[in-house]
This record gives C-alpha cells, sequence and structure tokens, in this order.
C-alpha cells in the first residue's frame, strides 16, 4: 500500500476535495450491465411509479461507488481503504432529461486513529437532500 | 409478514469460486466513472505494490452477487423480493481484490429483527481466496417493507 497523504500533515477537520457526479439515465443502464443488478425499478420508470416512487432511482451502490471516490482520490492508493460503509437514507431520482441527476459529495476527517489510521465521515447529496447516511471510511495514511 | 428469527446463524454453501478478470476490473470501473489507472494499468497497479490491477472497493459487490440472491430467493426464508430494500451496506477490506483472484463467498444470516413493522435481515459475506486468504467481508442489512407501509 502507498497512501501519498501523510498522517502527520492530517487533523481532525481536514477537509478532503469534494467531488460533483453527474447521474443520467445511461449510467444506471451500464451500471445494471457491469454490476449485475438489474432490478427493474433502476430502468423501468413505469415499474417504479407502481412501487410508489418518484421516477426512476440509481442504484445506492452505484451512489456508495461514487462517494467513496473522494476518498480513494485523496489517499493516492484505493488499497489504503481498510473499512467502509453507508446507510441508504433517501434515493438518488434520476429523471429521463438531458441533465439527469447529480451526487454531491463532501468528505472531512472526523477521527485520529492508531496505526496512522483517520475515521473519514462523507456527506453525499442529491437534489440538495442527503442520500447516504453514517457514511464513514476508515484509511491507512503514509 | 415475519421472517422467521430461527434463521439466524444460517449460513449459506459457499459460492462456486469467482476468477476476477482485468477486463471486469475494468468495465465496472468504467460503469462507474472511475478512472483511477491502478483499475486499468497494470503498471500503475504493481508501482503501488500490487500483483495486478486491483478492484474498485465496491466490486465485492459483483463477486456476492450471487450469494446475496441465495439468501433473497431462499424460498425456506421466505422473504418477498418485490418488498426488498437495500438499507446498509458495510466492507471491512483485508486487502484489496486483485485481478486474478479465486474467491469464495460464505454468507450467513446474522440478524432478524422486526422494526417498525419491516422486517430487518442482516446477512454476513465472508469473501475469501480459495486458498484460504480473507479478503474482505460484506456486511448487508435488507429491510422488506411491512404490507401497510
Amino acid at each position: 500500500m502507498a497512501a501519498t497523504v501523510r498522517y502527520a500533515d492530517t487533523a481532525v477537520g481536514t477537509e478532503l476535495p469534494g467531488a460533483s457526479f453527474p447521474v443520467a439515465r445511461v449510467d444506471l443502464v451500464r451500471y445494471a450491465g457491469a454490476s449485475g443488478d438489474f432490478n427493474v425499478i433502476h430502468w423501468n420508470e413505469r415499474v417504479a411509479a407502481s412501487v410508489g416512487l418518484p421516477n426512476v432511482i440509481a442504484h445506492g451502490m452505484l451512489t456508495m461507488a461514487e462517494a467513496i471516490r473522494v476518498v480513494t482520490d485523496w489517499v493516492g492508493d484505493p488499497g489504503a481503504l481498510l473499512q467502509y460503509g453507508v446507510r441508504f437514507t433517501r434515493p438518488v431520482v434520476v429523471p429521463d432529461d438531458a441533465d439527469g441527476a447529480t451526487l454531491e459529495v463532501t468528505a472531512k476527517v472526523t477521527e485520529l486513529l492508531d496505526d496512522n489510521c483517520v475515521r473519514i465521515t462523507i456527506t453525499a447529496s442529491s437534489e440538495g437532500q442527503t442520500v447516504l447516511g453514517k457514511a464513514q471510511a476508515i484509511v491507512r495514511l503514509a | 409478514m415475519v421472517l422467521n428469527a430461527d434463521f439466524i446463524g444460517r449460513a449459506y454453501p459457499a459460492s462456486a469460486p469467482y476468477l476476477v478478470g482485468r477486463e471486469k476490473i475494468r468495465e465496472f470501473a468504467r460503469a462507474i466513472g472511475d478512472g483511477n489507472p491502478v483499475y486499468f494499468d497494470r503498471d500503475a497497479a504493481r508501482a503501488l505494490g500490487y500483483a495486478d490491477l486491483i478492484a474498485p472497493p465496491t466490486f465485492a459487490t459483483v463477486v456476492a452477487m450471487q450469494a446475496s440472491q441465495a439468501v433473497m430467493f431462499d424460498p425456506e426464508l421466505g422473504l418477498d423480493f418485490s418488498r426488498v430494500v437495500h438499507a446498509d451496506q458495510y466492507y471491512a477490506y483485508a486487502r484489496p481484490i486483485c485481478a486474478g483472484d479465486e474467491l469464495i463467498v460464505s454468507t450467513r444470516i446474522e440478524n432478524i429483527r422486526m422494526v417498525a413493522g419491516n422486517d430487518m435481515l442482516t446477512t454476513q459475506a465472508s469473501i475469501d481466496t480459495i486458498d484460504g486468504e480473507h479478503v474482505v467481508t460484506a456486511t448487508s442489512v435488507l429491510v422488506s417493507r411491512g404490507a401497510e407501509s
């Protein structure tokens, strides 16, 4: 493992560079194919509506994958990630238009741990509403 | 519906080995829009000390897909798939998944409880190489919404 961020340079409150991820219908189709999750609510508006959703929603696991980018891009080596967990609190609704949805992700260090590890708390939102809860990662720094 | 708490501790047979391929890692990385060179370029992965491409952290979901479906469609457990929502996902990594790994998934039901009229099912999947090296543990919480909600 070769994290490029040094533990010694990190403090509680250190902010990681945030990122913004566009999510269009085609991204959901591509993720369905690559992941093997073909749940109909991620690509069929009729079925999504029939189960009470406002529209097609993104795979929670796609949102989870995008949110951790902020951490893995910061730390340099994705293999420095030791733990990662999220709660799916609200769906990312993806309308069938030119813009689709946007996922906004920020993160900061919230705890310094032993062995050069830090806890990072991630916030992810779409349309101004938080979509992940208890989103935390533990990474080992250099 | 109410899931039977007797299923807590139920273990499912280990999955058939999943061979992690370079092109599958690249396909998955493209699908999540992540261009990190360690997912695409063997030299970049080797420069960080890995034997081959490593997979993005949530690639574990691909490896565990068949095993999770065995639980979700277990007729004896009786989960109503049309009412199931993925509530929580948690990974603990011993190391990243790497191209060339042959992985088996051993799943067990950790907990079943009723919260606000909904069944909450916690499963834990241990992902290990065929040689017995532990790679990642995946813990999932599924909620089966009650008929009235």
